[in-house]
């Protein structure tokens, strides 16, 4: 098998990204269940995000632990899709970009499960049951919402719109790919079509998409200031413990 | 000075006497996170499965361990943590389940919802919301007594 440090950063670094951008509702979510579903789906993506960038640290051994990798890298080193750095704007248009990852994370996760590497099986088993319950969700907030007031649909449907050019980067695949993520394509159609239709949405007929997030040849100039307010403390205070 | 071991059913013994930090009213054994006790020659090894893989209460549950051990006379401790089989609330013991639902928590179903409020013990309940007060637990009402409570998430 192949290195597999790019592929665990790829990982670790969506669910970290991702997970800090659904935490940035926490406290100001539209009322107080959907604040605390939030933050406890942010929690599980950093929870995951500490065993994928722990495993990462341990393969590139160089001394370095997950909080080093997530706090002391700057952009370029970043491998994250550009889905999940891009802003919440508004909950119609968080709970898109949610749904679109979890719809794809959850078939990643499941074809790791049977990895040759034990390591990444075991993440992958444990990630899959908290992923689907977050699909789970994400998949009726999404229905209830599009298939709900002329403001709401209105709303997702432009969520949806902005959206839609970051989802073919997440099946662009090469060498670093542990699993041929461009076959989860059909299964990811699916899936979304059924959801998006019953909300009364429209996917984009455009197939454009952007690209340079995981491979970190160029991310959206939103992962920097991202980065600079989830990594203030750290930096300012090297040493600061909890 | 030679200490004698203490024997493993002993030590499940101790570990059923330790309390989750979130939901006191159960041991760590009833939440069925401790995987395994075993004596590697004087040190003994515990493996601990999380819950969920970000929940905050890990660190402290570590601790918990490791603190009764040392109270108990056991000095070398080493917790392992094991992330497969993953853990599932099937492993939560009967008697950790009849606890929560006396505690006011409705136990998991794996119809996927609470069969009753555990106050009024009325069937006619309602989700409020898929996550609670902490990252095992949802949000569920009673349109009876209307009294809301926290339900075990089944996963």
């Amino acid at each position: 098998m192949s290195d597999p440090l790019q592929f665990l950063l790829r990982m670790g670094d969506n669910s970290l990204v991702l997970g800090h951008r659904v935490s940035e509702w926490c406290g100001v979510a539209p009322v107080l269940e959907e604040d605390i579903a939030l933050a406890n789906t942010a929690l599980d993506l950093i929870g995951q995000t500490q065993l994928w960038l722990g495993l990462a640290a341990e393969c590139e051994d160089k001394g370095r632990d997950a909080d080093a990798l997530a706090f002391h890298r700057d952009v370029w080193d970043f491998r994250n899709l550009l889905l999940v750095e891009q802003p919440n704007r508004d909950f119609g248009h968080t709970m898109m970009r949610q749904f679109l990852f979890d719809a794809w994370h959850s078939l990643v996760l499941a074809a790791l499960k049977s990895s040759e590497n034990s390591d990444i099986a075991a993440i992958a088993e444990k990630s899959l049951k908290e992923v689907t319950y977050h699909l789970e969700r994400s998949s009726d907030t999404v229905i209830a919402l599009g298939d709900g007031t002329e403001e709401s649909h209105k709303r997702m449907q432009a969520g949806l719109d902005r959206l839609w050019p970051y989802v073919g980067e997440m099946f662009l695949t090469d060498e670093h790919d542990l699993i041929d993520v461009t076959a989860l394509r059909p299964a990811f159609d699916e899936l979304t079509n059924d959801v998006l239709d019953t909300a009364t949405l429209s996917i984009p007929t455009d197939n454009f998409t952007h690209k340079g997030g995981k491979t970190g040849a160029r991310h959206t100039e939103h992962l920097g200031h991202m980065i600079a307010t989830m990594q203030f403390l750290p930096r300012a205070y090297p040493d600061a413990k909890w | 000075m030679v200490m004698t071991k203490p024997s493993i059913d002993q030590v499940w013994e101790w570990l059923d006497a330790v309390p989750d930090p979130e939901i006191p009213v159960i041991s760590l054994v009833d939440l069925g996170i401790i995987r395994g006790v075993t004596w590697l020659n004087d040190v003994l090894e515990v493996i601990v499965t999380p819950t969920y893989s970000g929940c905050p209460a890990t660190r402290i549950i570590n601790l918990d361990i490791e603190t009764a051990l040392n109270d108990h006379g056991i000095k070398k401790v080493t917790l392992k943590r094991q992330l497969s089989p993953a853990w599932t609330t099937d492993w939560l013991s009967d008697k950790g389940k009849a606890k929560l639902e006396n505690y006011g928590i409705a136990p998991p179903q794996t119809a996927g919802g609470p069969t009753q409020c555990p106050r009024c013990k009325s069937a006619q309940v309602e989700k409020i919301s898929q996550f609670g007060s902490t990252p095992c637990k949802a949000q569920w009402r009673c349109t009876d007594c209307l009294e809301p409570f926290d339900y075990f998430k089944c996963i």
